[in-house]
């Protein structure tokens, strides 16, 4: 089963869902919940979840194409691979520990800057948009690394979020010596 | 007093507060009414839970709790807007500590473009790839 979640405005996410025209759920997460939830700063992302519930592979960045993978230093056929050995039941399970090593920290600011998110959020659909991007700005500098909030906001400041802003934002982050995508090892 | 829109993880509350130069202080009824802990004899309590909440500062004063010292407790981020009138309480630590712990998935619940509400839970007994995006 997949389960496909754009972190987005419905109306900006509308489009491309309907040229997919998935058949399996493809949701909508205005409020970036599941980035509270599961600890994630970026997409894509996607986690492994088993027939139990329960999370076998963590976080990772997956894209489809090979350009896609490029930008994340990643073989999406590699990725694919794996994945399917995965499904067939073919992968020798990750211990608890093994799996628990490969999901990132959660700091308290990290928290804190998805609170001041979700704040700027309620502000946005309340028209005060001012003061919504006063507190994306806070959540951006709190959270640095947490590009869900600073790139994520770019649509609802009216930034384009692929032009001159995202740019400079990936071309300062990169010379700080990070890295923007953060995939887990394919083994 | 002031009017107040307390977010639980966005869930909107109207509260009566009085905010100052020492933070935003709202009621029992208030706590209660956004975010469902009770303010009792034993702590401030929620189903089988109470947490004391006796001899710490700066919590409490005439009647009232100190939101942000109240999401300090309750271990859950705070942020606020004192010029809007708003304020947003995220999600309790203990839900990521309890993901780490158990490796369940959280579940959640989602609307899909026709307004329809999917749960990851529904799934159960299937093999998941949830596959986050967006259009940025």
């Amino acid at each position: 089963m997949v389960i496909t979640v754009a972190v987005d405005r419905a109306d900006d996410a509308r489009s491309w869902i309907e040229r997919a025209n998935p058949i399996h759920p493809s949701l909508i997460d205005e409020h970036h919940r599941l980035g509270e939830l599961y600890n994630m700063v970026n997409v894509p992302t996607v986690v492994w979840i088993d027939e139990t519930g329960r999370i076998t592979r963590p976080n990772d960045v997956a894209f489809t194409t090979e350009k896609g993978g490029r930008y994340a230093n990643v073989s999406t056929d590699e990725q694919m691979a794996l994945l399917r050995s995965w499904v067939r039941g073919q992968l020798p399970p990750p211990s608890d520990d093994e799996i628990r090593q490969r999901m990132a920290p959660l700091s308290d600011e990290s928290r804190v800057a998805r609170a001041h998110f979700g704040l700027g959020w309620w502000l946005h659909q309340a028209g005060r948009q001012d003061a919504a991007q006063h507190q994306f700005q806070i959540g951006g500098e709190l959270a640095p690394d947490d590009f869900m909030i600073r790139r994520g906001a770019m649509p609802l400041r009216g930034s384009d979020p692929f032009g001159p802003e995202f740019v400079e934002m990936v071309t300062d982050w990169l010379a700080l010596g990070h890295t923007y995508y953060l995939p887990l090892p394919v083994e | 007093m002031a009017s107040l829109v307390l977010l639980d993880v966005g869930q909107p509350t109207q509260v009566e507060a009085t905010i100052d130069e020492s933070g935003v202080w709202i009621d029992a009824a208030g706590v209660k009414a956004a975010l469902g802990w009770e303010l009792k004899p034993e702590g401030l309590c929620r189903d089988a839970t109470c947490i004391p909440v006796a001899g710490r500062p700066g919590l409490m004063n005439d009647g009232q709790m100190n939101l942000e010292g109240l999401a300090e407790l309750l271990r859950r981020p705070f942020a606020h807007s004192p010029e809007e009138g708003v304020a947003y309480i995220g999600p309790a630590m203990e839900l990521f500590d309890h993901t780490v712990k158990t490796l369940e998935a959280p579940d959640f619940t989602l609307p899909d473009l026709g307004g329809r509400f999917h749960s990851l839970s529904e799934h159960r007994g299937s093999k998941v790839l949830l596959a986050v995006w967006a259009s940025w």
